[in-house]
């Protein structure tokens, strides 16, 4: 039994026991799933677990790369949101080149992605370098691009909204024809397929802990703590261009105050709720993205109990709270001290 | 004298060196503006009309350097000041309350978020950004909850107060028309720069004050010498919470209005002016008299831009975080030298 307690995992999924229970006891019809018909005439599932699929896709892909930036430099990347921004409207500003009303587009999806993905990676170097070199705290050195991150993206396409007609844009955040789950799932799990083979083959996950839990001594073993953050912070980078590209399908369009509206906070959420711990060191990227999709639950559920979207960070602050409190050492150690003089109790009583 | 200046600048202590940093860039930008922007920034209206509009900002940036000098750090400051104007909104209009008790509130509010996210990060040891990062999101959720609408408060009290000038003698100016014009300053002004005094007696003369100093520069030493450590992190948090709820307030007085979308980015305005003012992120490093200057700094800065014609939204932004991103630099290299000129 305290094996099961004690493994990391067991925390999310704890989390997802309990607001799946709590949903069957309020509204059993939260779980089903209807086959319907889109506007197009394919085949679509939905319901309030196939929106948890498809929302939580996105928050599952930023919770790879914040579980290695927390992993390695022991805080946040708080600028997630914003870069999301960015790298949408880099794409859109691609895609509809001069024209902001483009019939056609102007340029392959694939390269206007790959621009997108180069775009993003330069800002995340610009956080990891910060982190690294200059030695700066995590959480401030991304507040930088949090708050010029939102202006950036409507600078580049001179703040006008442009937006893409064409269909095969709007798959990836959308459906496929003739496939009745959303993409986005489908693209975050080709990202945690691609994670967990670079785990297993290279020694990133290794170094990354490494650095975490001593950068001195990871140091004196040879290793390059300033290159291995500054890594993880372009692959964070990486994360961010492949989510901004499905916020943008979503929409087809974009809105650079309200895209990705604290997403790191949902981000940081989930790598927490993973129980890594925020100080960096040893991670486990399984319980981070299981942590995503209990997030999206919780929010799914909020909405589902009409809760507006504006009040919705008051009642996910609250759940943070609880959820550090209770991961604290000092009250951990506090808990298991009376659990213990409670089951010794007993014990003497016993006998 | 070149070498009388090098000893100056290397027997300096750091929070010093900042500080001279700090002004020396203020007094350089202000002659810049006048230069370059015409004769606009020569009246001293000019200068108490920044002044005026950032009354709120300094008491947030100060209560943001006390915890930066601890080593801690609070980004609520922003969410707090628009959950502080909307409650008091709220209340001023709805219920057609008195003024006095509106303070009070805000002062309440302030209190309550200053003990609680204290108690966590000083006494339960979590890191202070998570919790001040859910302090900020609770407040700005809460802010809709009370109010989702922004409107502006009509109560003749509050506005008689809104409305009060106090007058700077001898500092007005002649304008277009030839009419001599008083120069004035808002009250939130006066009460700001009173509390920023006290603040800074208080960081350099008494006990408390000087531990701030003591638990940022080194947590162990400073327990060694018999620092109660997380007895000081918790006031330097309680007084940023009671700082953000009293600079909420003169925002409120300020702008007069309750909106949930008040003070966006005010917690980044306020790390960047504490930063250009002198305080170090790592704790230890800062002084009271750099983050006012660092805030004069910050809107100088903003004033010119908008004079500019490049008063497009995105604009400020883009320039707050290239000055914080250069001051964090400036900051880093500096002591990098120093370290290593104290090696040699």
């Amino acid at each position: 039994m305290s094996k099961i307690l004690k493994n990391q995992i067991f925390i999310p999924i704890a989390a997802l026991l309990l607001l799946a229970v709590f949903n069957l006891i309020m509204d059993p019809s939260f779980f089903k799933i209807t086959l319907g018909y889109n506007s197009a005439g394919d085949p679509v599932l939905s319901g309030y677990l196939m929106t948890i699929l498809d929302y939580g896709s996105e928050l599952a892909i930023l919770a790879i790369g914040m579980t290695l930036v927390t992993a390695a430099s022991g805080g946040q990347d708080i600028s997630v949101g914003a870069a999301i921004a960015i790298s949408g409207s880099v794409v859109l500003r691609v895609l509809c080149g001069r024209d902001h009303h483009a019939e056609t587009m102007q340029a392959p999806i694939i390269v206007a992605f790959l621009i997108s993905c180069v775009v993003a990676m330069i800002f995340g170097a610009f956080n990891g370098t910060l982190v690294a070199f200059f030695k700066i705290q995590p959480m401030v050195a991304t507040l930088i691009l949090f708050t010029a991150g939102r202006s950036i993206a409507a600078w580049i396409n001179n703040n006008e909204l442009p937006i893409v007609n064409e269909v095969r844009f709007s798959y990836f955040g959308g459906f496929i024809p003739g496939i009745p789950i959303p993409t986005p799932f489908f693209i975050a799990a080709a990202c945690v397929i691609v994670i967990f083979l670079v785990l297993k083959f290279t020694n990133l996950g290794l170094y990354t802990q490494t650095v975490g839990i001593n950068e001195n001594a990871s140091r004196l073993n040879g290793l390059n703590p300033e290159f291995i953050k500054f890594l993880a912070f372009v692959i964070l980078g990486l994360c961010v261009a492949v989510a901004a590209l499905i916020k943008v399908s979503r929409l087809s369009t974009i809105n650079y105050s309200v895209i990705a509206k604290d997403i790191e906070m949902d981000a940081i959420l989930a790598v927490a709720l993973g129980g890594n711990a925020l100080s960096g060191g040893k991670f486990n990227m399984t319980a981070s993205i299981l942590g995503a999709y209990v997030i999206q639950f919780l929010t799914t559920t909020l909405y589902k109990f009409n809760v507006p979207a504006d009040a919705l960070p008051a009642y996910k602050a609250v759940v943070v709270i609880l959820l550090v409190v209770f991961s604290a050492p000092v009250v951990r150690d506090f808990i298991s001290a009376q659990w213990k003089r409670l089951t010794k109790k007993g014990v003497t009583e016993n006998a | 004298m070149r070498e009388k200046i090098k000893t100056m600048f290397r027997d300096m202590s750091d929070t010093n060196l900042l500080l001279f940093i700090t002004i020396v860039v203020f007094f350089l930008m202000y002659i810049g503006a006048v230069i370059f922007q015409g004769k606009g920034f020569l009246k001293p209206q000019t200068f108490f009309n920044i002044l005026n509009a950032n009354a709120a900002l300094i008491l947030l940036a100060c209560g943001l350097s006390l915890v930066m000098i601890t080593g801690s750090i609070d980004i609520s400051v922003g969410g707090v000041t628009a959950l502080v104007s909307m409650c008091c909104a709220v209340y001023l209009d709805y219920k057609g309350g008195n003024v006095f008790v509106s303070m009070l509130i805000a002062l309440g509010i302030g209190l309550a978020f200053g003990l609680v996210q204290g108690l966590l990060i000083a006494y339960l040891d979590i890191q202070p950004f998570i919790v001040t990062l859910a302090g900020m999101f609770f407040a700005r959720g809460m802010t809709t909850i009370v109010h989702t609408n922004p409107f502006n408060v009509e109560n003749e009290k509050f506005v008689a107060l809104k409305e009060t000038r106090v007058t700077v003698p001898g500092m007005g100016s002649y304008n277009k028309l030839g009419v001599y014009v008083d120069a004035y300053v808002e009250i939130g002004v006066i009460v700001a720069v009173l509390l920023v005094l006290v603040l800074f007696f208080m960081l350099r003369y008494t006990k408390l004050g000087r531990n701030f100093y003591a638990v940022g520069g080194n947590n162990q030493s400073a327990l060694m010498l018999g620092i109660n450590v997380k007895r000081t992190k918790f006031f330097a948090h309680l007084l940023c919470g009671i700082l953000a709820g009293i600079g909420g307030y003169l925002y409120f007085l300020h702008v007069g209005s309750g909106a949930p979308s008040h003070a966006q980015g005010a917690e980044m305005n306020a790390i960047a002016s504490s930063i250009i003012g002198g305080t170090m992120l790592t704790g230890g490093v800062g002084n009271i008299i750099g983050t006012f200057f660092g805030v004069l700094s910050l809107s100088t800065i903003q004033n010119i831009v908008s004079s500019a014609g490049l008063d497009q939204a995105w604009w400020t932004g883009i320039t707050i975080a290239a000055m914080l991103c250069l001051f964090l630099v400036i900051q880093s290299v500096v002591m990098a030298r120093k370290k290593k000129q104290v090696r040699k």
